[in-house]
């Protein structure tokens, strides 16, 4: 594009020489940020597609714009566009307040509807013979490239106008979204609030329908919102997330496309923002998928381990021998656990030096392996005492719910559990309770 | 003519006269099968609360359909149909993954899946502009009108529109389905928990319900377009929910508005010469806002009354209580 640069066009892209790419990737970016920040009040509504529902319900508007004014002026069919989106989200508002639809059926209904008027419309005017009608319809699929400086003066102006609403209005629409009941009660104009946060969505959706199309749009207001929603449990961070992602994916569209002339802005756009919702949803700490995986895995292992070492305890306990060594058979007998399991839990232990190897294919426990053996049966006979003494349930349906709580219980529980049951020695079926720190013969 | 009643001499004049030749005969018949078979399965859609999966479906099949295109190298449909079929497929399940593994609220996950299913069906047209004959708008508008021109031909005789065997293929599966699933299907729908104790396998049926989805929409919207699958989906069966609280008779509604839906929708467009399928999807939208204003149980005029009434009769006990 730029002849007298010898720059490569990946480099080239970088110096924004070009006046017009520029606008592109100006506009897209203050798209992508601002429909990234509201589609995180859509998403906490439970309503992520409602932007989905109200670019479909533009169509009828557009249509009608053109039969009233007989102009393709792009401003009114703007126009008609937002008013009908407008009725689009005042109609789901409507059935969901005074009907017993849910709002799924309400943003489907909408849609469809809304969608099939448009295209009577449409197929009318082409039907009445107007020359100029053509085109019409593509004002709904959106090309970025073809963006003009006034088409994104009129983006940039408007997706600046709903970020400073949003950061005026961010604690009451914070509000709002968590608990409109509260919100209500303590006096706060929910129906005012609703109102500019439906409106917000419609500009949106009215400015970015010419830029990436229906369905793209759609995903503008999810897709960053939900990506976002994995990194924190916060909706200021959520908000800023939101609109980075929003703004990286609108980027990286113009980016592509501009390297790739065939190449359209609006499905690039939505395909990174899928990126980053990928990344976000397998990689975010705590609520990613893959960390908890890792978790469930880790606690899985940390389980088996404690299992093996009270067995060991429990396998040495009425000779008071802890230190003796014992075979997998007589583990597996008294306990049950797959065969390679047992294998791989016992050379986990041995290599933390909890357990060692006396003789081949016996296992003892190391002195250090005593006491950590020590405590979780101590825990396990802890909670079971609790169990029958406070709870009053019945000796023999204890068992399990230790069980799995002896691998829970911290040294905070640990103590007061000791204080509540005033330093007990022995478990409901008689068996003593080992000390907190060193199991000797003499008890704790 | 003197022996019509009134009411047919006054939507005559209306409308003019109601259209019978052949060719809209066969159309009104073909979106009466799509309004009944989308009605079948859309019942158990609109209660799991999915009621936006029509739409998703209908998007996401994009990639599939070029994929089959760029692969067989041929407009033929079968392909198309099973590449489609497997998008809707997919969209269905990772919509249920990303709901159940990845903790993402339903409306969320459906939204993610199929914006991004369509924008890489996009790219891929683009990518191949030279080699696909296809946009958007061929997959999404499937007209209606030209339905009946596309004629069933095994060796030399014709047996009807292609629509018409396929659609009412659609409509018998569906209807096999629900008539022989509906225990299940009805208690998945109104409480899994329950489901999951009785023994019935809750995610069987449920990937069962998607399945009857996808194939009833793809299996729709190449003849008639996606619009008309996804009006047809959703605002019949809320139309019964309104009238009913029973689900066999919300179901038998919802077919019955589906009909009328498409019936008087093809007299719609006759009139305005407009899109069928639009006009259609228009009539059931009108039929809803009437519906919604005069069912007598859950109608909003109704429930105005009854609340009235509740708060003038409370004033009388109010007077009448003794000080």
């Amino acid at each position: 594009m730029n002849e007298s640069s010898d720059l490569p066009p990946w480099l080239e892209f970088f110096t924004f020489s070009n006046v017009n790419v520029t606008f592109v990737f100006l506009g897209c970016v203050l798209l992508g940020m601002s429909t990234g920040v509201l589609g995180c009040f859509a998403f906490l509504r439970k309503r992520s597609l409602l932007g989905d529902a109200l670019a479909h319900a533009a169509l009828p508007g557009v249509c009608a714009a053109f039969l009233l004014t007989g102009t393709k002026n792009p401003l009114i069919i703007l126009g008609g566009a937002m008013v009908s989106c407008w009725m689009g989200a005042l109609s789901v508002e409507l059935i969901v307040r005074y009907t017993r639809c849910k709002e799924d059926s309400a943003l489907g209904m909408v849609l469809s509807v809304f969608f099939g008027v448009g295209i009577v419309l449409l197929t009318y005017i082409q039907r009445t013979g107007e020359a100029a009608q053509a085109g019409l319809d593509k004002f709904l699929f959106g090309q970025a490239a073809a963006l003009v400086d006034r088409d994104v003066w009129t983006l940039g102006i408007l997706s600046v106008l709903i970020l400073v609403v949003v950061a005026i209005a961010y604690k009451e629409f914070k509000l709002f979204s968590f608990d409109p009941e509260f919100a209500a009660g303590i006096g706060l104009p929910v129906r005012l609030i609703e109102i500019i946060l439906a409106t917000l969505i419609v500009v949106a959706v009215g400015i970015g329908l010419q830029a990436v199309g229906v369905v793209l749009m759609a995903a503008m207001l999810v897709t960053p919102a939900a990506g976002a929603r994995y990194w924190t449990e916060r909706l200021g961070v959520m908000l800023v997330a939101a609109g980075s992602f929003g703004a990286l994916s609108g980027g990286l569209g113009a980016y592509i496309s501009y390297l790739s002339p065939k190449m359209p802005t609006g499905p690039w756009m939505v395909v990174a923002a899928t990126i980053l919702f990928v990344i976000s949803f397998t990689f975010a700490p705590r609520r990613g998928v893959l960390p908890r995986v890792l978790r469930h895995f880790r606690f899985r292992r940390r389980t088996a381990e404690e299992n093996v070492l009270r067995t060991l305890y429990l396998l040495g306990e009425p000779l008071g021998q802890w230190n003796d060594s014992f075979s997998t058979n007589e583990l597996l007998q008294y306990r049950s656990m797959p065969t390679a399991q047992l294998a791989h839990t016992l050379n986990r232990l041995i290599h933390k030096a909890l357990v060692k190897e006396p003789a081949q294919g016996r296992y003892a426990l190391t002195d250090f392996g005593v006491t950590r053996a020590a405590r979780v049966t101590r825990l396990h006979r802890l909670w079971e005492l609790y169990l029958t003494r406070k709870l009053e349930i019945a000796p023999d349906h204890v068992h399990d719910d230790a069980e799995e709580i002896e691998h829970i219980l911290t040294p905070e529980l640990e103590l007061r559990l000791e204080a509540l049951l005033e330093h007990p020695d022995e478990d409901p079926h008689a068996s003593r309770i080992p000390g907190r720190f060193v199991p000797g013969e003499s008890g704790g | 003519m003197d022996t019509q009643p009134f009411y047919v001499a006054a939507l005559d004049g209306l409308f003019g006269s109601f259209p019978t030749d052949a060719d809209s005969l066969w159309v009104m018949l073909i979106g009466s099968l799509v309004g009944a078979s989308c009605a079948l399965v859309g019942s158990f859609l609109i209660l799991r609360r999915l009621s936006m999966l029509g739409d998703a479906i209908s998007h996401a099949v994009l990639p599939g359909i070029v994929i089959a295109f760029l692969l067989t190298g041929s407009r033929n449909i079968f392909p198309m149909l099973i590449g489609a079929g497997a998008l809707g497929l997919l969209t269905a399940f990772l919509t249920d993954s990303l709901h159940r593994y990845g903790k993402l609220q339903s409306d969320a996950s459906i939204g993610v899946t199929f914006t991004w299913l369509f924008a890489v069906g996009v790219i891929l047209i683009s990518r191949f502009a030279g080699q696909v004959d296809l946009d958007t708008d061929c997959v999404l508008y499937g007209e209606i009108i030209f339905a009946p021109l596309d004629v069933l031909i095994i060796g030399d005789n014709e047996y009807g529109p292609r629509a018409v065997w396929m659609l009412g293929g659609v409509t018998l599966a569906n209807l096999l389905f629900v008539v022989f699933g509906y225990k299940q299907l009805k208690v998945c729908a109104f409480d899994p928990e329950l489901a999951a104790s009785l023994g019935i396998k809750v995610s069987l049926w449920h990937y069962l319900l998607m399945g009857a989805v996808s194939m009833t929409t793809v299996g729709a919207f190449e003849s008639v377009g996606a619009i008309l699958v996804v009006a047809m989906l959703v605002v019949p069966p809320n139309i019964a929910y309104l009238l009913t609280d029973r689900l066999g008779l919300m179901i038998a509604l919802a077919v019955f508005f589906g009909i009328l839906s498409a019936v008087l929708g093809y007299w719609v467009a006759y009139w305005l010469d407009a899109s069928v399928a639009g006009a259609m999807a228009t009539v059931s939208g009108l039929l809803f806002v009437l519906v919604a204003l005069f069912s007598p149980t859950h109608g909003v005029i109704a429930r105005v009354v009854a609340q009235r009434r509740l708060g003038s009769s409370t004033i009388e006990f109010a007077d009448s209580a003794p000080s």
